[in-house]
């Protein structure tokens, strides 16, 4: 009866409603359009495309968990991307494991990379990354446990605002560094790739394909679903709370590090799931993944769509990448200034982002209080 | 536990819901509180009054845990409990609810909402997963919005209120923590003359169940309140007892007026 009332009131949301239809909408009709439409006609999906639609909803799953943390909690994360890449390489372990004698060297246990740095034997924490389900425990109990530990000192300690945000930034940096390392056993530089199969299925058929594509919708709406539930409760309230007005809600008896410990956690766990389902898609995982720039990437793609609202975090994830794809392919040395205006312009003209314009304004733009138009510092999560 | 207490060098066996003992707390060097010492009575409604820089605030901060005392015990209910050793959310989960001068409520969420969040209800993160308010909260809650005049508000945003009705949400918020000691920062500013004479009957009504301590400059809401007075300077109580006997000493007199 509660998760009646629950599912009720989230679909009278306009956002929700549209968000989780348009959703379904492509879950179903892109595979279709793949699958059963001849190659030639014009309503043909290619195979590339699903990839990379695919791609998309990772990332969109991936802004959704940082938007959790940025626009419910305040914390500015600029090292969210540490834990999408610490659960594609938890993934990506496990495709490794799956190769087998199939690999350059044929060696039975070991991965490539390892018989190449003349190992003898696999490493202890590459133990059961053999079976898949402790390989997908993995990739929510991998970057969970890091979030963990990191928030409950920083936390605890009451780092806030932008010393929060430069030491996360120091934490996807100094994991990128470490990965860059072939004794750490990850592959170094080049990370873990040639991918065969996941669970005995060939990984570049295009049934896979749809399959990975059908699994990263349906994850992008769990984790949708499990965030606006988060928020519904007593604890979103309390979280929104400790955003706005930390102290105060400590003088209420609240323990603010322990509600964004919560909310940073899960949120880390989802980035996991987002990358341990971009690696198969992508077929490589590699430290770059690691990089801070990839971080400040998805501040920006939950900007643009709207900070403080789930389904545009995810929109604005699709959107951007969408232009990214676009910018590269024609004008690729225009793309990072495209992706520094996108910002720019949005921070400037549509502090609620994409899904803030509203098509029937009441005012006309140029006359609406100053007030509403500039984002205070405390709104940006400084 | 019933130890007698000195206060003013004067033995004393009451009771006491808040004792102060010799809290001395230095910013800079600077001393806020000086060697202060303040009993509060169970039930007892209590204003505090004194210039600016004599320590008011910084009273209500080393109370309720927001600044630590140098030296000195702050002891909550008949010295079972040092409140100088716990922080803020320990401190308000005991029971010690408080109004700040500048009101701070949850703008962005509604009237209603903020009450939800100051309900009396275990604090902690799973619990708050869970939690749904009983028949009894809601009602409760009802009740206050109608005594602070919010009910018609109760869906907006707190943000959008005047600056005398967020003073009364925050009062609200008092009264559904079931805060047991209630530190009331200025509750009249920003208020129309009406609204000071409800508030002042409001914490008279309130206070009897419930301990208040109120931190006000209005002297006519002092007045008003009709309770004991303590006047603090610089970091001390210079004199206590009621209005008329504060407002006719001689040292209150030249601290007021002197300056």
């Amino acid at each position: 009866m509660q998760a009646n009332s629950f599912f009720s009131s989230l679909l009278s949301d306009l956002g929700a409603r549209w968000f989780l239809g348009c959703l379904l909408a492509l879950v179903v009709l892109v595979p279709v359009l793949n699958g059963l439409v001849a190659q030639d006609s014009a309503f043909y999906v290619p195979t590339y495309a699903v990839g990379l639609m695919g791609k998309y909803l990772c990332f969109a799953l991936l802004a959704l968990s940082l938007d959790l943390v940025w626009g419910y909690c305040g914390i500015l994360s600029l090292g969210h991307g540490a834990f999408f890449a610490l659960g594609g390489y938890a993934f990506g372990m496990h495709l490794m494991r799956e190769i087998g004698e199939r690999g350059v060297y044929g060696h039975p246990v070991l991965p490539d990379f390892m018989v190449f740095l003349n190992w003898e034997t696999l490493p202890w924490y590459w133990w059961g990354f053999d079976s898949f389900i402790f390989s997908i425990l993995m990739v929510l109990l991998i970057p969970g446990l890091l979030a963990l530990v990191f928030g409950w000192f920083a936390f605890r300690s009451r780092v806030t605002g932008v010393y929060l945000s430069i030491i996360t930034q120091a934490l996807t940096y100094a994991l990128m560094l470490a990965f860059f390392l072939n004794e750490l056993g990850f592959g170094g530089n080049n990370g873990l790739t040639d991918f065969k199969d996941v669970l005995e299925i060939d990984l570049q058929s295009d049934a896979t394909r749809r399959g990975l594509f059908i699994i990263s919708g349906l994850a992008l709406a769990g984790g949708f679903i499990l965030c606006s539930w988060l928020l519904k409760t007593h604890y979103g309230k309390v979280l929104l709370a400790v955003r706005d007005a930390e102290s105060r809600s400590r003088f209420l008896g609240y323990r603010p590090e322990n509600y964004k410990l919560f909310a940073f956690t899960v949120a880390a766990m989802l980035a996991g799931l987002a990358g341990a389902l971009y690696v198969p898609q992508v077929g490589i995982i590699n430290p770059g993944e690691f990089s801070p720039l990839n971080s400040i990437e998805i501040v920006i793609w939950v900007a643009v769509g709207g900070r403080g609202t789930l389904h545009g975090a995810a929109l604005g994830a699709i959107v951007v990448n969408l232009a990214k794809t676009w910018f590269t392919g024609v004008l690729p040395e225009l793309w990072l200034f495209v992706l520094g205006g996108m910002f720019v312009a949005v921070t400037v003209l549509l502090p609620k982002g994409i899904v803030g314009i509203r098509f029937y304004q009441t005012k006309p733009l140029l006359h609406r209080s100053k007030t509403s138009q500039q984002p205070s510092g405390s709104e940006l999560g400084l | 536990m019933n130890q007698p207490i000195l206060v003013h060098g004067e033995k004393i066996f009451n009771e006491s819901i808040l004792y102060m003992d010799g809290v001395t707390v230095t910013f800079d060097g600077f001393r806020a509180l000086n060697n202060l010492s303040i009993l509060l009575e169970p039930g007892e409604l209590r204003a505090i009054i004194g210039p600016n820089g004599a320590g008011k605030t910084t009273m209500m901060d080393v109370i309720t845990g927001k600044v630590r005392p140098d030296t000195g015990d702050v002891f909550y209910h008949n010295q079972s409990i040092n409140l100088a050793l716990l922080d803020e959310s320990e401190i308000a989960q005991l029971g010690i609810g408080r109004k700040f001068q500048k009101p701070t409520v949850f703008e962005k969420q509604s009237v209603a909402d903020n009450l939800y969040l100051a309900l009396k209800a275990n604090r902690g993160t799973w619990a708050a997963l869970s939690f749904k308010p009983s028949r009894t909260q809601q009602e409760l809650v009802e009740q206050v919005l109608q005594r602070i005049r919010l009910i018609d508000r109760q869906n907006d945003s707190a943000g959008s209120l005047s600056h005398g009705q967020k003073q009364w949400l925050e009062i609200g918020m008092l009264l559904v923590q079931d805060a047991q000691l209630l530190l009331v920062d200025e509750p009249a500013a920003g208020m129309t003359d009406a609204e000071t004479e409800q508030t002042a009957e409001l914490l008279q009504e309130i206070s009897g169940s419930k301990s208040v301590m109120v931190v006000e400059h209005d002297m006519e809401f002092v007045k008003a309140l009709d309770c004991k007075v303590s006047v603090l300077h610089e970091g001390s109580v210079l004199a206590e007892g009621t209005h008329s006997e504060v407002q006719s000493n001689a040292t209150v007199i030249e601290v007021y007026l002197g300056r």
